[in-house]
């Protein structure tokens, strides 16, 4: 079969024409076919080949070229293809000099049930290791934070402030939006239920209990753990790969001074601010809704509410703000430090930082309520 | 296909021109009025100090940076002219070291060459794995590499890993962004050798930006030394080195400079000897 570069004559075989990465395919295609390797390379023709006719060489033509009289016939390429420019001489000398030693490496396979259990275990391992990790990091955060009181020279007031504005100030917006929708929602599904027993009255209740007790900080909590935690974890894990973090250290800084506690501190008095803005901004939903749809004045609103709701319902909710902001805080960086080199390591910890600590708020908050209930709160 | 040579291009023709190239940020001018030819198989050094705009050079003929003004001509055409795949059909005939690598950190050493291989060259996965094995070995990296993520990787290991990609579509121009800085004084002068082996070989043009003086005497034919905000000069080495300018004067006859020299001076004379 005749092709364009090869040709067979039994025992002795020309190559010929352009042997290059453009036409890696065609090339393997045609040795094998002329049957001068199989399909598993790696094992030498011991036909007569000659080279002169090969019009051009790159790395890939001359990777099969090697593969197809060997190793050592390469490296001798001087010896019986003296006609071949010196240029490719040195070329399949060296790409032969390179395919010396065998280079595939497979990585060691198991059966698949072991595998399985293998991921089984790894699973546990991490979870385990990971609950750990994060108890000795608030020790160490807390710890930090005790050394710090006493010293205000150590108070990184600026840095405080700066991600006050971006996790607090910068978060109003989008917490009062987000909160109002959700109490006009609640006020209409109030509304609705409440008909029937002719008491859509109790709609300010619903609403003012719903937000003073649970959601206002729920929702502040849940909004900031995804917007704040996953920025904490992206900056101080981009932080972590460029080895800036390792700078600190060796210039005997301390990190968790630096970096952790000025964000710790500034989510604790960012999320209770955001907590109640949520509050009032679900109220105002509410009472939008019921003035609107029920011909509930604002003023019978207003009323109502001093009635109806005291003020405990509303530190009840306001208690668990700082809970909330420290775990989401300490999960961000602690997330952060865990970042090794690569860009999808990044990606896999700032997804892991949003939703541990979305798992962790509304844990707390359900432990939380059934603690406040047992008490009679 | 990759290799096909477009009519306008004469083989004679230089294959990077560069004229009144001006690049600013902000204020800052980098490069005023910068005129630089590369010719077809020559292996060009460009140096000059720290800040005099090697690597924004570099970036602009690649075009990954746009000139404030000027022209940069790239195998007979311009690049910022042309449309996408045009531009996509030129890229992929150069092959770029960048200075940290950049290796794709997601990827394996032996997927991140192949990636090329497969995009481009259209291979199938298994051919595509098994050329960018002999690629990595061929830049002296252990076939256990392979497999590796650049995160677990030395310097060294990255900028061999980062040469091997540059090399894997066998490129006409390669531009090297301080390929030796970080490579041992041996791995570097291998480097050197594979350097010239490789073109000699395969023919392409090399755009080399380095500090690395024995790399000059060692692998360029040209040097061009960047100063003053254009290019200073362009010459063979032994010229450039006599240019009677101070910095020039600096960095070719300061102690480094003068040991470079002289290990270059008794390299080839020992070579003429066994010859």
């Amino acid at each position: 079969m005749p092709s364009e570069w090869i040709a067979r004559h039994d025992q002795t075989v020309a190559l010929k024409g352009e042997w290059t990465l453009a036409n890696y395919r065609h090339i393997k295609t045609a040795l094998i076919n002329t049957e001068l390797i199989n399909t598993e390379l790696g094992k030498p023709t011991d036909a007569t080949v000659s080279l002169e006719a090969i019009t051009r060489l790159d790395t890939a033509g001359a990777i099969l070229v090697v593969e197809l009289i060997g190793v050592e016939k390469a490296q001798a390429v001087a010896d019986w293809a003296a006609e071949l420019p010196r240029e490719q001489q040195a070329l399949l000398i060296r790409i032969a000099e390179a395919m010396e030693a065998p280079l595939d490496v497979d990585p060691p396979t198991y059966s698949r049930i072991s595998q399985a259990l293998a991921s089984v275990g790894q699973q546990m391992v991490g979870l385990w290791s990971q609950q750990r990790q994060l108890l000795a990091f608030i020790g160490l955060v807390m710890a930090t934070l005790f050394q710090l009181v006493l010293r205000p020279r150590h108070w990184r007031l600026t840095a405080t402030v700066a991600h006050i504005q971006q996790s607090g100030l910068n978060a109003v917006p989008i917490v009062a939006l987000l909160t109002f929708m959700v109490g006009a929602v609640v006020a209409f599904l109030g509304a609705t239920v409440l008909q029937d027993f002719g008491a859509t009255i109790y709609t300010i209740d619903l609403v003012a209990f719903s937000f003073l007790r649970e959601f206002g900080v729920l929702l502040a909590a849940i909004l900031l753990a995804g917007r704040t935690a996953s920025a904490f974890t992206a900056q101080i894990g981009a932080m972590k790969s460029n080895e800036e973090i390792d700078a600190l250290q060796a210039q005997g800084l301390d990190p968790i001074e630096l970096l952790v506690l000025p964000r710790v501190m500034a989510m604790l008095i960012s999320l209770p601010m955001l907590a109640f803005v949520g509050m009032l901004s679900g109220l105002a939903g509410g009472a939008m809704v019921t003035s609107l749809s029920l011909d509930i004045s604002l003023t019978q609103f207003m009323a109502t509410l001093q009635k109806d709701v005291s003020v405990t319902h509303f530190l009840v909710g306001l208690s668990k703000a700082p809970v909330f902001a420290f775990v989401i805080a300490v999960i961000g960086c602690l997330e952060g430090f865990k970042v090794s080199g690569s860009a999808q390591s990044v990606g896999e910890h700032t997804t892991s930082s949003v939703v541990q600590s979305i798992f962790m708020v509304i844990l707390i908050d359900a432990v939380a309520a059934l603690f406040f209930m047992e008490m009679g709160w | 296909m990759i290799d096909s040579d477009k009519p306008t291009e004469q083989n004679n023709q230089p294959v990077i021109k560069v004229r009144g190239l001006v690049n600013r940020f902000g204020t800052h001018v980098v490069h005023e009025n910068l005129d630089l030819t590369l010719e077809r198989g020559e292996i060009l050094g460009v140096v000059g100090g720290s800040g005099t705009g090697k690597s924004v050079l570099l970036r602009s003929i690649v075009g990954l940076k746009r000139p404030n003004d000027g022209t940069v001509e790239v195998l007979g055409t311009t690049l910022n002219e042309l449309d996408d795949a045009q531009r996509s059909q030129i890229e992929r005939r150069f092959g770029v070291l960048f200075q940290r690598g950049a290796l794709f950190s997601s990827l394996n050493l032996q997927e991140n060459i192949a990636l090329p291989l497969i995009e481009h060259a259209r291979l199938p996965r298994e051919d595509a794995e098994h050329l960018a094995r002999v690629k990595l070995s061929l830049v002296g990296l252990p076939p256990q590499a392979a497999l590796q993520f650049p995160e677990s990787l030395s310097g060294g290991m990255i900028k061999r890993a980062a040469l091997a990609r540059a090399l894997a579509l066998d490129p006409d121009i390669l531009f090297l962004d301080e390929p030796t800085a970080g490579l041992d004084p041996i791995g570097a002068a291998a480097f050197d050798q594979l350097l010239v082996t490789l073109r000699d070989a395969l023919g392409f043009s090399v755009f080399l930006v380095t500090h690395d003086l024995d790399t000059l005497y060692a692998a360029c034919d040209r040097v061009a030394v960047l100063s003053q905000k254009r290019v200073l000069v362009v010459d063979t080495i032994d010229k450039v080195a006599d240019t009677d300018d101070e910095w020039v004067q600096d960095y070719f006859h300061g102690p480094r400079g003068r040991a470079a020299q002289r290990a270059h001076t008794a390299s080839s004379t020992n070579a003429y000897t066994q010859e």
